[in-house]
């Protein structure tokens, strides 16, 4: 085992990220479509659970996209993904297609889980997408367990394992962090810290609520970054990459993150004020920042129009065939069971 | 084109809602992300966001209106450069009548008048039941959802006994995530109605062990789904330890939430665990159907000096039933009920089974089979007696259960019955369950993995060889 390189964070937890390098105007534009397409899939799944085309728990991406598209923006071909059940953003991200992860919603036999698994439980070996969980915690364990597999055989990939700041008090969590650090697994546990778990806002449920610092007594570095700001998010997840690829074992990054709707599709949301999410949005929004960056660099509305068009087309495409694929054939019901 | 807003489904189980409130006018400005109005559903009022940009063209339904099915189009939104002259276009229904009465009087006559049929699924059945033996003569009955029944139940003990208080994710503040837990954090404090973080485990074995020292905790599971976290407090500590410090040591406690199949949340969130808590010796396990039931034997649970498992169900919280207006009314633990009386074939069955078991009694009794229908209620014990006495009466015996059928309950039941009355057995004891298989997503894929009324109508009449 290489020696500990002490490059990328201090052990003791969480170093407040600076202003984040600037992004080139391809990577700029990039982000913004990546950020675009989850936002406007989110909105068109609103709408189909409205019109009940969409059942069971919905839980939306809005608001967290620059999370996951700035980490997928450090990952290499072969490392791994997996998330809980707001998961719609994280598939988009690793290039799953729209149409196959919205006739999943749908619950049709197009949908990456041939309509059996809905919005919570979705995989795609082809793309290292490990799911789509519906266990608070549970994919922690599971993740840890992808980083085994890398190091087991010997490659330099890593799992990006991602979950919330109420799935951060599981006791499995602390579990596998501490054979994460004894075995130096090479994970990135990415904490999303939308600020709520359901209606439990941080302080009501976490002693501590820095988040970067909960892997202090395994000796795990962390780090806290602005979820908001996708340049931010790039560079925490290019030093965590490097960090886990040298053989230093895990890292915690905690994203500060804001979720725009309520927790899932029937939550009334009356734990937190409306003024409250006006401002996050109006200060914060992921997909503004990047959008006003490019129209001071000298990027035209016109250009970025037709970005939002080729986005839009792609969901409508989507809806549109998730809407009208059959539903799966009955004999599916006892098929997958075993193999 | 003028858009169309449609009355949104909010939750999973909503099929309509009522309009309380526009919060834009005819003629205003919209923008995406604006609320719009207000909709009231049987567990909370949401608030509607638009999704598009554009002038409030038309309110369709006005504020008040009461039990607008769902995809009702509640107005038209004009986009930039439409005038009102374009409204025309939109070819949709014509604008439905309102009903006149406010929100709340409006039930019964908006049903008649409302735009369009929800989907296909009738009006929530109301559970009836024989009078139950516990009952008083000329009780005054009230009528209730369950989910009320329950809340009553631990308002009522809550009262009763200092020791009794409840913990559990989002049951405070949030006042449940079914709403189950509505009003006690305000009528009892944030020291005995208690939010935890989500650990199942942890807060579980915090329970247990606070039960040890003499409490008596109310351990709610978000569903129970999730207590499958923390399976190894229930079983391992508290269903074990009075056994095994010699009769020292017990733990009073509840363990409450719903069990068994949602809808459409999928295998994750979607499986029946009556079976397996009611293998462990040491736990009482209770899964009740009626609202009088749900109440008198959570009442029971609590008081009951042991860990009891307290099934409940999600699709029937809001379901309505009769309940005795007693100062203390407590259904004995371990007693099962006859639902309906019947000489030609027993049916039994507990919890969301009996939807079944009842409904196919119906369409039974047209065809000229009388079904006696059992309802279990309690799991564990079980009441053999009312079993083995009705099958000894009806020769034939059905079981019915959402759950797997491999050592599920039917079995358990089937084999007692198996061996106090075979003799008096004219055909197998036959089984409907829920298929062999996890909970599907799809909507065609999840009915066909349940039960249904036919498979159980199917199963007694190849009992009686009809
Ligand atoms: C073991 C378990 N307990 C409870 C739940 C119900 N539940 C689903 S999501 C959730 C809140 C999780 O919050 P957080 O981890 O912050 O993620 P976020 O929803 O904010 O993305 C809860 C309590 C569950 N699915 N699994
Ligand atoms: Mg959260």
């Amino acid at each position: 085992m290489a020696a500990p390189k002490k490059s990328v964070a201090k052990e003791s937890g969480q170093e407040k990220a600076g202003s984040p390098p600037e992004f080139t105007r391809e990577q700029e534009l990039k982000a913004l479509r990546d950020m675009l397409l989850i936002r406007r899939f989110e909105e068109k799944a609103g709408q189909l659970y409205g019109m009940g085309a969409i059942g069971g728990f919905c839980h939306l991406y809005i608001g967290q996209e620059a999370v996951v598209v700035g980490m997928q923006m450090a990952l290499k071909q072969g490392d791994e993904v997996i998330t809980g059940y707001r998961d719609h953003g994280h598939m988009l991200a690793c290039d799953m297609e729209a149409r196959g992860v919205m006739a999943e919603l749908t619950g049709r036999r197009g949908g990456y889980s041939r309509g059996k698994g809905g919005s919570m439980h979705m995989f795609s070996k082809e793309k290292h997408f490990y799911g789509g969980h519906g266990i608070v915690g549970a994919q922690v364990s599971l993740g840890t367990g992808l980083a085994f597999a890398n190091r087991y055989r010997g490659n330099d990939n890593v799992s990006v394992t991602y979950f919330g700041d109420g799935a951060a008090n599981q006791g499995q969590v602390y579990e596998s962090f501490n054979m994460a650090e004894l075995w130096k697994l090479p994970v990135i546990y990415v904490i999303e810290n939308n600020r709520y778990a359901m209606g439990t806002a941080v302080s009501r449920a976490s002693a501590q609520q820095d988040f970067s610092k909960r892997g202090v007594s395994f000796n795990i570095p962390g780090k806290q970054v602005d979820g908001m700001d996708v340049r931010a998010v790039k560079a925490a997840a290019d030093e965590a990459t490097a960090w886990c690829r040298g053989g230093n074992g895990p890292i915690i990054l905690e994203m500060q993150t804001y979720r725009y709707r309520g927790h899932s599709m029937s939550d009334p949301a009356k734990y937190r004020t409306r003024e409250e999410v006006e401002k996050v949005r109006h200060d914060q929004d992921p997909i503004e920042q990047v959008r006003n960056r490019l129209l001071a660099s000298g990027v035209s509305e016109q250009d970025l129009k037709a970005i939002d068009a080729e986005v839009r087309e792609i969901v409508n495409e989507a809806a549109d065939f998730a809407q009208h694929d059959p539903e799966p054939d009955a004999s599916e019901l006892y098929t997958d069971i075993y193999r | 084109m003028p858009i169309q807003v449609l009355m949104p489904a909010l939750s999973p189980t909503m099929e309509k809602g009522n309009l309380a409130k526009w919060l834009k006018k005819e003629g205003e400005t919209i923008k995406s992300g604006d609320v719009i109005a207000e909709i009231e559903t049987d567990k909370a009022t949401m608030e509607v966001e638009a999704t598009d940009e554009g002038t409030l063209g038309k309110i369709l339904i006005p504020e008040g209106t009461a039990d607008v099915a769902v995809n009702t189009p509640i107005a038209t939104i004009l986009a930039d450069g439409e005038s009102a002259a374009d409204l025309a276009k939109v070819s949709a229904a014509p604008a439905p009548k309102a009903a006149e009465a406010p929100a709340a009087e409006a039930k019964g006559d908006a049903k008649a008048e409302a735009p369009q049929p929800a989907a296909k699924a009738p009006a929530a059945p109301v559970n009836e039941a024989l009078p139950d033996p516990e009952i008083p003569a000329g009780t005054e009955m009230v009528t209730q959802t369950i989910r009320e029944a329950l809340r009553d139940a631990m308002a009522e003990e809550m009262r009763r006994d200092g020791d009794v208080f409840i913990m559990g994710e989002e049951v405070a503040e949030y006042q449940g995530a079914y709403k189950v837990t509505q009003g006690l954090l305000q009528e009892f404090g944030a020291r005995r109605v208690i939010d935890t973080p989500i650990t199942e485990h942890g807060f579980a074995g915090v329970g247990v062990g606070a039960a040890m020292a003499g409490l008596k905790p109310i351990v709610e599971f978000m569903t129970w789904n999730f207590a499958m976290q923390a399976i190894d407090q229930i079983i391992n500590s508290a269903a074990k330890t009075l056994y095994m410090s010699g009769g020292q040591m017990g733990c009073s406690i509840v363990f409450r939430g719903p069990n068994g199949a949602a809808a459409r949340v999928a295998a994750q969130h979607s499986q029946d665990y009556a079976a397996w808590y009611s293998q462990i010796p040491g736990l009482k396990v209770i899964a009740p159907y009626s609202a009088a039931d749900y109440k008198g034997l959570l009442k029971a649970a609590i008081r009951d000096p042991n860990p009891v498992v307290f099934l409940e169900n999600e699709m029937l919280y809001g379901h309505t039933g009769e309940v005795p207006k007693l100062p203390d009314f407590v259904v004995p633990i371990g007693k099962a009920r006859i639902a309906r009386a019947g000489k030609d074939v027993t049916i039994v069955s507990w919890a969301m089974g009996m939807s079944y078991a009842l409904k196919a009694a119906d369409e039974l009794a047209k065809e000229g089979i009388e079904a006696e229908v059992i309802d279990l209620r309690t799991i564990r014990p079980m009441d053999t007696e009312t079993v083995i006495n009705s099958v000894k009466k009806t020769g034939r015996a059905v079981t019915v259960e959402e759950g797997w059928q491999q050592s599920g309950v039917g079995s358990e039941v089937a084999a007692r019955i198996m061996e106090h009355a075979f003799d008096y057995l004219d055909a197998p004891v036959a089984r409907v369950s829920g298929k062999d298989v996890p909970m599907p997503y799809a909507a065609n894929l999840e009915k066909l993995a349940l039960p249904s009324v036919a498979e159980v109508v199917a199963a007694a009449k190849a009992v009686s060889y009809r």
